[in-house]
């Protein structure tokens, strides 16, 4: 495939499509059959993965100590004895502190996508199913929190409770529950009005053996893929919280945070100063690559 | 249509009433008693009684929320605590400071935008389209307070062609876009602003374009005879709702993004007034600033809906 991953793959390119002979594919053989050959999702797929390691193993790859200062050593450039990737401020190793950076980045970014699709999720598909009053009621309140653009509803709930790390991923999930409830009310929605819904009521299924076989069958694809793609938007909504000294507090390495401080010092080491957001940009990319390459295999239309 | 305008705008009041509702809870979301902010830490349980008469806590939860409501419909919205003065006051000078900027960077990234997904939607698969969806990912991905700096060393530090930060040595009051030496200053903000909206409107338009062009009437109209650009103008005319849809959502976000690109270049508009608001733990001031940006959110959207359905009579059935 020579296009990028944005676009859906196009089915005549596989070869099922071309020759009906072969052998019939499940559905999760096709899906990884298309992600096997679509080279974009693994190479950024594989990225992610090597991010994701490099936050879990930082203390064993981490070169330096991550609070050890020095007073000499400070906002030195790449390469400087040793330091990769320069110091910080206070001397501090970059390329150390860029490892355990991404553990806060990623893990604020990560946890309230999984929360928010958790408690969206479940109460779109409650919302979708009972119809009526109680959509009207979930849905409407969602639509409040749709008022506020994202970044401000983040800022307003974290700057309002204080910051602190817990307080900015409370505020996360607390912004990507409407999108996710959406989404999932209106797969819910789709599903709920089909013949075969019907027909398992017939045979006398009760409403939580239709949701849990049924329903949630036909939901759980698009809310994943969201929710895949929502990490990227976390990540970067993550980092600005802590950009904004919403976030963890120093001495602690963070993206957002280092960013912000580092912010002063762009005269002394400009492209020192610039790597953490680097970080942040190459992060929120790959996961957003994947996200979109997973669409495409899963054949998922939102 | 005019019944359709009525129906909107009654949906919109319930909407509005409810991001009131949110942003006066924001106050309780503090940690610890509203009140601590405005009572010495070693005050007597009777001072207490009395500043909480004074300020109304006293009273139930939905009392204090519409005599609270009452107040911000006035255009009361309190003082601030770091500054003394009427939050109102400060609402208005950064709000005027962040509309300049949006003055340019909104028709810059819409134009743009438009004009890039129309390019790429009509030339799906060519190096056009290839660069466009390629831009697009990375707007998408790209955090602003990160370009922010990144264009601050490019053309501030490495280049010095613009200045870094600030509104000019006169600051906002005499500040005039007539003026190259104010102007400059307008550069940089405008430019990081419009950058991240320009990659979501050309995706948008893109496919709302490439979709269109697939449409059965658009392989009638070329059966009739008519020329490409007089099809062009039929397909930009199905496919302008979706876009302009997307374009009121960048509304939002600029006004949303704008608190962090407005810290790094310390642009005195609502965004920065937001981050000090933080900094100094000024509730009423947040208070305010969220309420005023997310009321004018719900009207954009609603004027964008409006503005829908002027163009696709389809909408007002719906």
């Amino acid at each position: 495939m020579s296009q990028t991953a944005t676009l859906p793959a196009s089915p005549d390119t596989f070869e099922d499509q071309a020759a009906p002979e072969t052998k019939i594919r499940s559905y999760w053989q096709s899906v990884g059959y298309r992600l096997r050959h679509d080279k974009m999702t693994i190479f950024f797929g594989s990225i992610v993965i090597l991010i994701v390691l490099a936050a879990i193993f930082a203390p064993l790859l981490a070169p330096f100590d991550p609070y050890k200062e020095s007073i000499i050593g400070r906002l030195k450039p790449m390469g400087w004895r040793n330091h990769t990737l320069g110091t910080d401020e206070l001397g501090r190793d970059m390329l150390t502190r860029l490892l355990y950076g991404g553990r806060v980045s990623l893990l604020m970014g990560i946890v309230p996508v999984i929360f928010a699709t958790c408690v969206g999720g479940m109460l779109g598909v409650i919302a979708g199913f009972m119809g009526g009053r109680v959509n009207t009621g979930i849905m409407r309140t969602m639509d409040v929190f749709y008022a506020f653009p994202s970044v401000l509803l983040a800022v307003a709930i974290s700057g309002a409770m204080g910051g602190g790390m817990l307080n900015g991923m409370l505020a996360l999930t607390l912004v990507f529950i409407p999108p996710m409830c959406r989404v999932a009310e209106t797969a819910t929605t789709q599903v709920r009005s089909l013949d075969f819904i019907e027909a398992a009521r017939a045979t006398g299924a009760g409403t939580f053996i239709i949701v849990r076989h049924h329903v949630l069958g036909n939901v759980l694809g698009p809310v994943f893929i969201y929710a895949s793609s929502l990490v990227s938007v976390s990540i970067l909504l993550a980092s600005g919280l802590s950009f904004l000294g919403l976030g963890v507090r120093p001495p602690t390495a963070d993206w957002g945070l280092m960013l912000s401080t580092l912010r002063q010092s762009i005269y002394v080491v400009p492209v020192v100063c610039a790597l953490p957001g680097l970080a942040i940009f190459v992060t929120s990319i790959c996961f957003n690559l994947v996200s979109d390459g997973l669409r495409a295999a899963m054949d998922v239309r939102m | 249509m005019s019944r359709y305008i009525l129906q909107r705008i009654l949906y919109a009041i319930p909407i509005a009433f409810g991001v009131s509702v949110v942003c006066f809870s924001l106050v309780y979301l503090a940690p610890g008693d509203p009140l601590q902010t405005v009572l010495p830490p070693d005050a007597t349980a009777e001072t207490i009684e009395i500043v909480k008469k004074a300020y109304g806590f006293d009273k139930p939860l939905p009392i204090q929320f519409l005599i609270w409501l009452g107040k911000v419909v006035t255009g009361d919205f309190g003082m601030s605590i770091a500054t003394r003065r009427p939050v109102l006051d400060e609402i208005i000078m950064a709000l005027s400071n962040t509309g300049m900027l949006a003055m340019f960077a909104i028709p810059t990234a819409f134009t743009i935008g438009f004009l890039m997904g129309l390019l790429a939607g009509c030339f799906p698969g060519k190096w056009i389209d290839r660069g466009v969806t390629g831009t697009a990912v990375f707007g998408v991905s790209l955090p602003n307070y990160w370009l922010a700096i990144v264009m601050v060393i490019i053309f501030a530090v490495e280049l010095s062609w613009l200045p870094a930060t600030g509104m000019g040595p006169k600051g906002s009051a005499e500040f005039s876009i007539w003026r190259w030496s104010d102007t400059q200053f307008l550069v940089l903000p405008v430019i990081t602003l419009s950058m991240i909206p320009i990659g979501i409107i050309s995706r948008t338009t893109r496919a709302a374009i490439a979709e269109m062009r697939n449409q059965d009437f658009v392989q009638t109209l070329r059966a009739k005879g008519l020329s490409e650009l007089a099809v062009i103008r039929h397909v930009i005319k199905n496919a302008l709702p979706g876009v302009l849809a997307v374009m009121g959502l960048q509304f939002g976000y600029l006004l949303g993004g704008s608190i962090l690109v407005e810290t790094v270049f310390t642009w005195p508009g609502s965004g920065f007034l937001l981050s000090k608001a933080i900094i100094n733990r000024d509730v009423p001031v947040l208070q305010g600033t969220i309420l005023t940006l997310a009321i004018a959110f719900v009207m954009t959207n609603l004027i964008i809906d409006l503005l829908q359905s002027m163009i696709d009579p389809r909408i007002r059935r719906g």
